[in-house]
């Protein structure tokens, strides 16, 4: 399939409006990022798959797994779902919502600051949140499994994958090797 | 893709220095270190540098490269941005590079060292995201995917199975952090409410008691007590 250049300029049907749409969720989002932006995906994914019907699961799934078999911050898959989701627009739709909140917000503080960060307010808040990022992290891995979940063999590599994270010092990149071979075999689903 | 040569080998243990020029750091972690950026280009190279090391986080990297290498932080400085970087909202890797860059440079070190960390990172997602759509009709490319993407799944849980002992000694107590992790887990994983609603309903009562929680464990430190809360 040849690659068509002009569909990744187009907005694959969405309206102007609706690129609001996005942005605006996007930048909601940006301030819930509490944990990092990992941890909206989940709610990515309800919005974008499950409420309006832009992207499929195998869509969001493989967004997030070619963005971490690159190097850099995670939060890049975000640019590739909104990629998915209405090209380059979308990809700047989702990237400035949700950048721009949680930038301004950091710029903001670093500067008010030189104050002390031991205060109870924000170690409340810290200490808070803290269960609910362990959640939606977890959330996030149950959601990427979507595509894949009813299949024997991905439950075992997701075990696996794991144990050598939580074991060993391996590099991620190695299982992510290991991910594609295994997909490559059949062994996912 | 320009800094391919400051990659580390493959299977390099990332204790290993890549060959640090930097004459030895200090000894002592809260001496000031001295040295600073000296032009937002340099911030945006050395961001650049780190980000492109960093295969499923950029963190370590960013240790190794600021503290170590470059030495514009020392030890504490790096703990104390990282620690602001993680109650802030969005990537605590970029809230470090925008707090970090604007320290030094106002708003155009923020811009510079934060460009730094997605420029270059972005333009390689993209071209793999349009190879893979150039081959998405290969079974193999499109199998291939699926089991990255199972990989992906496990990293993120990792991640969390990781951080799990913290919530042993989080204030909010421990058997309410496990509920409070689980009923997110519930309502956002599997009966896919949105975020918004569960994150301020349950985020303020994890929040309100671990200021219960804080605010005994400091009156148990104040009357001389051993500091822990009940």
């Amino acid at each position: 399939m040849m690659l068509d250049s002009w569909e990744l300029l187009g907005l694959h049907g969405l309206g102007w409006m609706q690129l609001l749409q996005l942005c605006g969720h996007f930048m909601l989002l940006s301030m819930l990022a509490v944990g990092g932006a990992i941890t909206t995906a989940p709610d990515m994914q309800r919005y974008l798959v499950h409420e309006q019907g832009w992207l499929s699961d195998a869509e969001f799934t493989a967004s997030v797994a070619i963005a971490q078999s690159a190097p850099g911050p995670n939060i890049l898959f975000v640019a590739l779902v909104g990629l998915n989701v209405a090209g380059v627009m979308g990809l700047l739709a989702t990237m400035v919502g949700i950048m721009l909140p949680a930038s301004v917000v950091a710029w903001t503080v670093g500067r008010l600051r030189r104050a002390r960060h031991q205060s109870i307010v924000l170690r409340a808040f810290t200490a808070g949140m803290t269960p609910l990022t362990l959640g939606l992290l977890l959330s996030t891995g149950w959601i990427l499994l979507a595509p894949t979940r009813e299949h024997w063999g991905s439950i075992a590599l997701v075990i696996l994958t794991v144990v050598v994270m939580v074991r060993t010092k391996i590099s991620p990149m190695w299982l992510i090797a290991l991910g594609a071979v295994a997909g490559m075999l059949g062994l996912t689903g | 893709m320009a800094d391919e040569s400051d990659k580390p080998l493959p299977g390099a243990s990332p204790s290993a220095p890549l060959s640090p020029p930097a004459p030895s750091p200090s000894l002592d972690p809260s001496a000031p270190t001295g040295r600073q950026p000296q032009s937002p280009g340099e911030l945006f190279r050395v961001f650049n540098r780190l980000a492109l090391q960093g295969f499923g986080g950029v963190l370590p990297v960013a240790h190794r490269e600021l503290v170590e290498r470059e030495q514009w932080l020392s030890p504490n400085q790096f703990v104390e941005l990282l620690a602001l970087g993680q109650v802030l909202p969005g990537p605590n890797i970029i809230n470090m590079s925008i707090i970090f860059g604007d320290r030094y440079f106002g708003l155009r070190g923020a811009f510079a060292a934060s460009a730094g960390l997605l420029a270059v990172p972005l333009l390689i997602v993209l071209v793999l995201a349009v190879l893979y759509q150039h081959f998405a009709s290969h079974a193999l490319v499109t199998s291939a995917l699926r089991g990255m993407g199972v990989v992906a799944a496990g990293l993120v849980i990792a991640t969390a199975v990781k951080l799990h002992s913290t919530l042993d000694k989080n204030p909010v107590g421990k058997p309410m952090s496990y509920a409070l992790g689980a009923a997110t887990l519930v309502m956002v994983g599997l009966l896919r409410w949105p975020m918004v609603w569960v994150v301020l309903g349950l985020g303020s009562v994890g929040m309100a008691l671990a200021w219960r929680g804080l605010a005994a464990a400091d009156r148990a430190e104040a009357a001389g007590g051993d500091g822990r809360s009940p």
